[in-house]
């Protein structure tokens, strides 16, 4: 009896202070304001741009039948009502709402808690996102896209639908423990290191590494969902367990290939070099795509011609 | 033992019957591979049209009215017949990229082949007036090959 009693007066001080930097490790981190200044005054017709980049109606877009026809509908494309499932090794995750509706979307958001929203993870109500929003990539965008970009979606049509709640694993419910992986994963370290690079070529990692967000298909995940970085962009099994995801670094077994002009023309038209045409969700990205200027579609190509080649792995 | 030995001649009595029509006359499969030289034909005249757009090779009318014109045609004709139902890649494994929702979400399918007969008929309308025409028109066909293979073919 004495030694349990020593052993609680001993445990449960541990506990409690284990409890305490746990809390205070896994708070949530906010962007300075100083910084957030300019939030509210974005220019709209800029962050069209931004919003084809970013990919934000290839995930928030149309649904089921509205769906049908959509990729190629521009306006259709503008309602983010969300509710896609996506499926990962961790559960379901049910696309959020993020059109201007104030009840179901962001339409009540300041323009504060979008940028948090984008650049660290964090939800108005101080929660951590799960990284399935691919916020580690958006971490590394300038401030000024990102009121560009919410000047723009404010502007798009509102969408009045719930949608379901994420089916996930029960450890994966507590979002508090996702500051762990915050810790690990969310910075503004570039992806690869180029010395002196030329305007296009940094324009061309800006867009790959983080408005555009290519690597969180293309690069494989270590088994607690961060990226592997030493297999930059190299591909492989697809996180939902079906087919492969293409290695577009400029190894043989990747894109190596491809010219630069292959790579440029294919961004532009949905055809490879041997003129198959895209499949699965690259059809919706190619499309974005299509949508940017010739020169940041140059810019893409010019940095995968840059990167490291990685051989892939036999499937 | 007995079951078992019974079970698995059952299984495997099963397996031949279900599988003993595709097996034995290989429709299916010809049907399969008939569709995939339908698609080489795309490919090799879209190559075609696609090496000037992309200005790999210099702009014909003549070669690019042609090669817009056998597009026109080989998505014109009567494919029905090469797409029997039981010709997905479930089916028939790797011989097909073809996915059961085809048949399963059927017609929803020629939604996709309507866009790409619209495609076609825009390049064919245009392809040898002058290149510019012929690199906007890329796109039509581009977005409608992917609009089908995004939600009908097996991902690679």
């Amino acid at each position: 009896m004495k030694m349990f009693k020593k052993l609680a007066e001993f445990l449960l001080p541990a506990i409690a202070l284990g409890g305490v930097v746990f809390w205070y490790l896994t708070a949530p981190e906010y962007v300075s304001d100083d910084l957030l200044a300019g939030m509210e005054n974005g220019d709209a017709i800029a962050g069209e741009t931004i919003f084809w980049a970013g990919g934000c109606a290839s995930c928030h877009g149309p649904t089921g039948k509205k769906a049908a026809g959509a990729a190629e509908n521009k306006s259709a494309q503008f309602v983010l009502g969300g509710g896609h499932g996506l499926n990962t090794p961790f559960g379901t995750f049910y696309v959020p709402n993020i059109s201007s509706d104030p009840k179901h979307g962001i339409g009540s958001w300041t323009g504060k808690q979008f940028a948090n929203a984008m650049l660290k993870g964090v939800s108005p109500d101080g929660s951590h996102y799960y990284p399935a929003f691919p916020y580690t990539s958006y971490a590394k965008m300038d401030v000024k896209d990102v009121a560009d970009l919410w000047a723009f979606m404010k502007e798009l049509p509102a969408a009045a639908n719930s949608n379901k709640s994420h089916d996930i694993w029960l450890p994966f419910k507590l979002r508090r423990g996702l500051g762990l992986w915050k810790m690990l994963y969310l910075n503004n370290d570039r992806m690869v290191e180029f010395e002196n690079p030329d305007e296009k070529l940094a324009r061309g990692q800006y867009l790959v590494e983080s408005v555009a967000h290519c690597g969180e298909c293309h690069t494989p995940r270590n088994i607690i969902g961060g990226f592997d970085k030493k297999r930059w962009l190299a591909g492989g099994p697809s996180p939902d367990g079906d087919g492969n995801i293409p290695n577009i670094t400029p190894h043989d077994s990747g894109l190596g290939n491809w010219s630069l002009n292959d790579i440029v023309y294919s961004l532009e038209s949905g055809f490879t070099p041997e003129f198959d045409s895209f499949g699965g969700s690259m059809t919706d990205v190619q499309q974005n795509m299509a949508k940017l200027s010739a020169s940041d579609r140059e810019a893409i190509g010019i940095y995968l011609k840059a990167v490291l080649p990685v051989a892939s792995k036999p499937k | 033992m007995k079951t078992i030995l019974k079970s698995t001649i059952f299984a495997i009595c099963a397996t031949v019957c279900l599988t003993g029509t595709a097996v034995a006359d290989g429709h299916l499969e010809k049907a399969a591979s008939a569709r995939k030289a339908v698609m080489q034909l795309y490919s090799f005249n879209l190559g075609q049209l696609g090496a000037m757009a992309k200005g790999a090779v210099e702009y014909n009318s003549e070669t690019a009215s042609a090669a817009a014109n056998n597009l026109l045609a080989l998505v014109s004709m009567n494919q029905g017949p090469l797409w029997p139902q039981g010709s997905d890649y479930v089916s028939l494994g790797h011989e097909a990229g073809a996915m059961p929702e085809i048949w399963s979400t059927y017609p929803a399918i020629t939604e996709k082949s309507k866009a790409l007969m619209v495609g076609a008929t825009n390049m064919a309308k245009v392809a040898g007036m002058d290149l510019a025409s012929l690199q906007g028109a890329m796109g039509g066909v581009g977005g409608a090959c992917g609009g089908c293979h995004k939600v009908f073919r097996k991902k690679k």
